[in-house]
């Protein structure tokens, strides 16, 4: 019913439209999700829609029957009455009780929501300035998910694809049918993560630990965004689960691990600088860009320019520490755990020879890993 | 017509007119001249305002980046809400009360002169502060009209600083705008008009200014730790340093909720004084009309975390603040049946204040509805920071408080100017705005609940049918306020010669004095007409 309406309204309004734009199919109301609360939220949200659709028929009902019957035009002489304590009496007890009617329900879902005890899985989520990092707390695995929309889509140089803005490069891949704790918290400024089918809404808050839980039923693709704005790429920061069958779960987990390692130990071989200089643009567009831009010119009195700066161009000590360890207080984050040895190598290495910068020297992710192995606490309080 | 009488035989007795040249306004203690300079500042400000929001809804024509980059956009968003909120409509509703409070309860003039000259001349130097950092190194604020810290704070533009001194100074004028207004009420009314006879827009500018006096010191605050945490080494937000993001939040937002009722307020009074106009029937009931809007106010401070159910409070709290928001359903909707009420069995025509003030009742009372599905806690989860969110407060702020404001200009023009406007031009605004805004907002419903977030400059492709409509009514709205200056200038200049009680039903002690108000009304107090005695 709630799709017939809407639908006439919005298709009124659409035919104006041309067809360049229907490349998807549109909705106009919330998904009722994958999860049993996800449903409930649906339901909810729902019921009280025709609630206040109810009241509004009545309302503007009683309004535009006077505005056509009462009008000086028709001759209508106006009646004085006012005041009358039984019809205010009135029309203030029954809102009252359509309201409670309406906070029961939101009640019982509320608390099931906040219930995450008994968790089988804890996943931790860390919002950073663009993108998100996951953690599988009881099995040493975590990666980051960044966008993975190229660049040329988002300037129009290029035809936009069926998932453009809500694609990543590493999926969350979940089990189904699993109690799922995510705890969420943020290395910079708050960001909210934000997955529709699960009607799971959580900010991500420097400083705090909060808590979600989930229970997907059916495996699939659910796709989210960022939804607190978090700087300029808050828009470019999707969020992609992948939900597989327990089995499946497992068999990933193994897999991802032995990724890990195979990433670790690229770190050892030697690398030509031609190679660091490829891998390096890579890692460069990808995590450095979006503040440096693609240019290195950066942007004055935001983001500094890397083109002739000081430090890309000077002593590499400098330029490796405010790599691998940030700069507290500022937009530049620490990369030391957000970046392979022979990514962090590469990058540093591409920005002391991109853009006229010519050390001509190579960074050696040996050397990198050396720097790194010392480390012990995380990123995060 | 003994009133009538009195204002004459005071203009006779040397009572001087306004000075000459730029000076009359520069000067100015008179409440006229005052509020005709809030009024227009704020149709500047709107289109300053407005030109900004086309400038975001341009780039949301179509998905991709085609005009502007995404740090811009944020700077257009931030600047388009501050200069709405700051800018707009709350220099509208001080420009509207200067204007008329006084000839409505009688005072010669407003309470206090010439702070009231200083609460305006801080504006445009505030503003002025506030739109030159779209120059400066970094850009304008970017972190959203809500500034939350750390973004706000650590990650903010240099800019930051003159964004918080030009917080303080909108939030100087605001309380002594209010002072001015509470003075005046209490202070100066005609003898006989009791509390109880006060006209509705009156009563409810009294207690926005209350809220005004409330609030605007808790916002003064929060930019003031903010102020510190960036320039002194404090870590009151700053999580790194022991302090908290999340106490941000509740400090803007325990501003923040009462303010949205300051923007609303004023307008269910002068909504109250338009629809008896013109059904030509006295308000159903005026009592409840006052206790509802205390009511709101009341419970405006007890709300306000409702725009933070997805920052992790506790359940407890979480329930208090659903339920204490669902409660403020309560005597809203005792204001919209007053309204249906006053209308049901009376005469009514359908003038051009008319015709905003009923799109008003409508089209807040949507806004109203998408406001009660918001407070259901866990169903926001889905709406919070979403379309859905923009379009529920754009329902309320635009066909709500902006609606208000023109029907309001719409309804007392012919006393400001002594000319009656163009009916024709009127109707062609209104339906050209009511058309406009319905284009523009309904569909941000539907891709709220697709799942569209709010300050995003790019969207997934699913969004971009609704998003194109969008636009289009924006520029459709956008272009017919300029037929809404057009009707302004053109009543300033002349048309048909206003009668002091300019529509057939107007009741009142601003409809006893002549069209065009004089310099200098009620010199002596004047009697009350005989219906408000
Ligand atoms: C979120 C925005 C952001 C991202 C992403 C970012 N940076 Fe930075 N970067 C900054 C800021 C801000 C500074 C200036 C810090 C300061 O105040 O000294 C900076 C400074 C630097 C400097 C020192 C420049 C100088 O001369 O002072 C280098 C080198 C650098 N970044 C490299 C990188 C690399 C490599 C990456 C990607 C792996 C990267 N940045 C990603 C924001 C960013
Ligand atoms: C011409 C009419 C208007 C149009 C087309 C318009 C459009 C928009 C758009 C597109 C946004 C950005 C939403 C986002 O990206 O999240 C926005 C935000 C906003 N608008 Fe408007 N708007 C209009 C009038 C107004 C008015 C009159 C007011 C206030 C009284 C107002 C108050 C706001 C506020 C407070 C925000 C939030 C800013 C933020 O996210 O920080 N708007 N508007
Ligand atoms: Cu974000
Ligand atoms: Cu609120």
């Amino acid at each position: 019913m709630v799709r017939i309406t809407t639908i006439t309204i919005g298709s009124g309004l659409g035919l104006a439209l041309f067809a360049a734009s229907a490349q998807a199919e549109w909705t106009v109301n919330l998904t009722p999700g994958v999860t049993d609360v996800s449903r409930s939220v649906f339901d909810l949200h729902m019921t009280i829609f025709w609630i206040c659709v109810a009241i509004a028929l009545v309302v503007f009902g009683v309004m535009f029957w006077s505005i056509f019957h009462h009008r000086k035009s028709r001759g209508a002489e106006a009646h004085n009455f006012h005041e009358n304590t039984v019809v205010e009496v009135i029309w203030t007890i029954i809102p009252l009780l359509i309201l409670v009617g309406m906070a029961v329900p939101a009640t019982a879902t509320l608390v099931k929501m906040y219930d995450s005890s008994e968790a089988e899985l804890d996943v931790q989520i860390t919002g950073f300035q663009w993108k998100w990092r996951y953690d599988y707390l009881d099995h040493n695995l975590d990666f980051f998910s960044n966008l993975s929309t190229p660049r040329e889509q988002i300037s129009n140089e290029a035809d936009k694809q069926e998932h453009y803005l809500l694609e990543v490069d590493r999926h969350l891949v979940l089990p189904v049918d699993t109690k799922i704790r995510f705890l969420l918290t943020s290395n910079d400024v708050i960001h909210s993560w934000w997955v529709p089918a699960l009607a799971v809404k959580k900010d991500a808050i420097p400083g705090f630990i909060n808590e979600a839980w989930t229970v997907i039923d059916e495996p699939g693709i659910y796709r989210g965004q960022c939804a607190e704005l978090c700087g300029q790429d808050h828009g470019f920061m999707p969020i992609v689960i992948e939900a597989v069958s327990r089995d499946d779960f497992q068999q990933w987990l193994a897999d991802a691990r032995a990724d890990k390692q195979r990433v670790t130990a690229a770190a050892e071989r030697t690398w030509t600088l031609d190679e660091l200089m490829q891998q390096g643009e890579q890692v460069y567009l990808r995590a450095c860009a979006a503040c440096h831009l693609p240019t290195g010119e950066g942007v004055p009195g935001a983001f500094p320019a890397l083109k002739g700066s000081a430090i890309a161009t000077g002593e590499v000590a400098a330029h490796i520490d405010i790599v691998l360890n940030g700069k507290s207080g500022t937009a530049m984050q620490a990369f030391r755990d957000q970046l392979s040895a022979s990514e962090l190598a590469a990058v540093i290495t591409y920005e002391r020879n991109a853009w006229g910068n010519s050390l001509g020297e190579a960074v050696s992710p040996a050397q990198i890993s050396r720097l790194l192995e010392p480390t012990t606490g995380e990123a995060e309080q | 017509m003994n009133t009538l009488d009195t204002t004459l035989h005071a203009g006779e007795h040397g009572h001087h007119g306004p000075a000459k040249g730029i000076g009359r306004w520069l000067f100015t203690t008179n409440h006229k001249d005052i509020g005709t300079l809030y009024l227009w500042f704020s149709l500047l400000m709107f289109f300053t305002g407005g030109c900004m929001a086309l400038m975001i809804r341009a780039e949301l024509f179509q998905p991709g980046l085609q005009l502007v980059e995404p740090g811009f956009f944020n700077q257009m968003t931030t600047m388009h809400g501050l200069i709405m909120v700051f800018g707009a409509v709350m220099p509208a509703f001080v420009g509207l009360a200067n204007w008329m409070v006084p000839m409505m309860i009688g005072a010669p003039d407003m309470a206090l002169p010439r702070m009231n000259n200083w609460s305006f001349w801080i504006l445009p130097f505030a503003f002025a502060m506030m739109i030159s950092t779209l120059f400066m190194d970094g850009g304008a604020p970017n972190f959203g009209w809500t500034f939350y810290a750390p973004l706000s704070t650590t990650y903010a533009p240099p800019s930051v600083t003159y964004f918080i001194f030009a917080i303080h100074m909108m939030g100087i004028s605001s309380i002594m705008g209010a002072i001015n207004i509470i003075a005046t009420i209490l202070n100066l009314r005609v003898p006989g008009m009791t509390m109880m006879k006060l006209p509705l827009f009156c009563w409810t500018w009294l207690i926005t200014a209350f809220l005004l006096i409330a609030v605007m010191p808790v916002l003064a605050g929060v930019v003031t730790m903010m102020l510190m945490d960036i320039h002194f080494g404090t870590s009151f937000f700053n999580a790194a340093g022991g302090g908290d993001p999340v106490l941000f939040q509740h400090v803007f937002w325990f501003f923040g909720h009462p303010e949205v009722y300051i923007m609303i307020l004023p307008a269910f009074g002068i909504i109250s004084q338009i629809i008896p106009t013109f059904a030509r029937k006295r308000l159903f009931g005026y009592a409840s009309m006052v206790y509802a809007t205390a009511s709101i106010a009341i419970l405006s401070f007890l709300v306000w975390a409702h725009h933070m159910f997805t920052v992790g409070i506790p359940l407890a709290g979480e329930l208090f603040f659903m339920f204490a928001t669902m409660l403020i359903a309560v005597p809203t909707g005792v204001k919209v049946f007053n309204w249906v009420a006053t209308m049901f069995r009376g005469s009514m025509t359908f003038e051009t204040p008319m015709l905003f003030a009923l799109a008003f009742v409508v089209l807040f009372t949507i806004g109203g509805f998408s406001g009660l599905m918001l407070a259901i806690a866990p169903v926001d989860f889905q709406y919070h920071d979403t379309y859905f969110v923009v379009a529920h407060f754009h329902y309320v702020l635009v066909p709500g408080a902006v609606f208000a404001i023109m029907a309001g200009a719409y309804y007392w023009l012919p006393k400001w100017t002594g000319h009656m406007l163009d009916e024709r031009m009127g109707k062609l605004h209104f339906w050209l705005s009511f058309i406009g805004v319905n284009i523009t907002f309904f569909p941000m419903h539907f891709i709220g609940l697709a799942g569209m977030p709010r300050r995003i400059p790019d969207y997934a492709l699913q969004f971009a049918d609704f998003n194109m409509v969008a636009s289009i009514g924006a520029f459709i709205f956008g272009l017919s306020q300029l037929v809404f200056l057009w009707n302004v200038i053109a009543c300033v200049r002349g048309g048909e010669k206003a009668a002091a009680r300019s529509w057939e039903g107007a009741e009142g002690l601003e409809w006893e004095v002549p069209s065009p108000a004089p310099y200098h009304t009620f010199a002596t107090p004047p009697k009350l007409p005989e219906s408000q005695r």
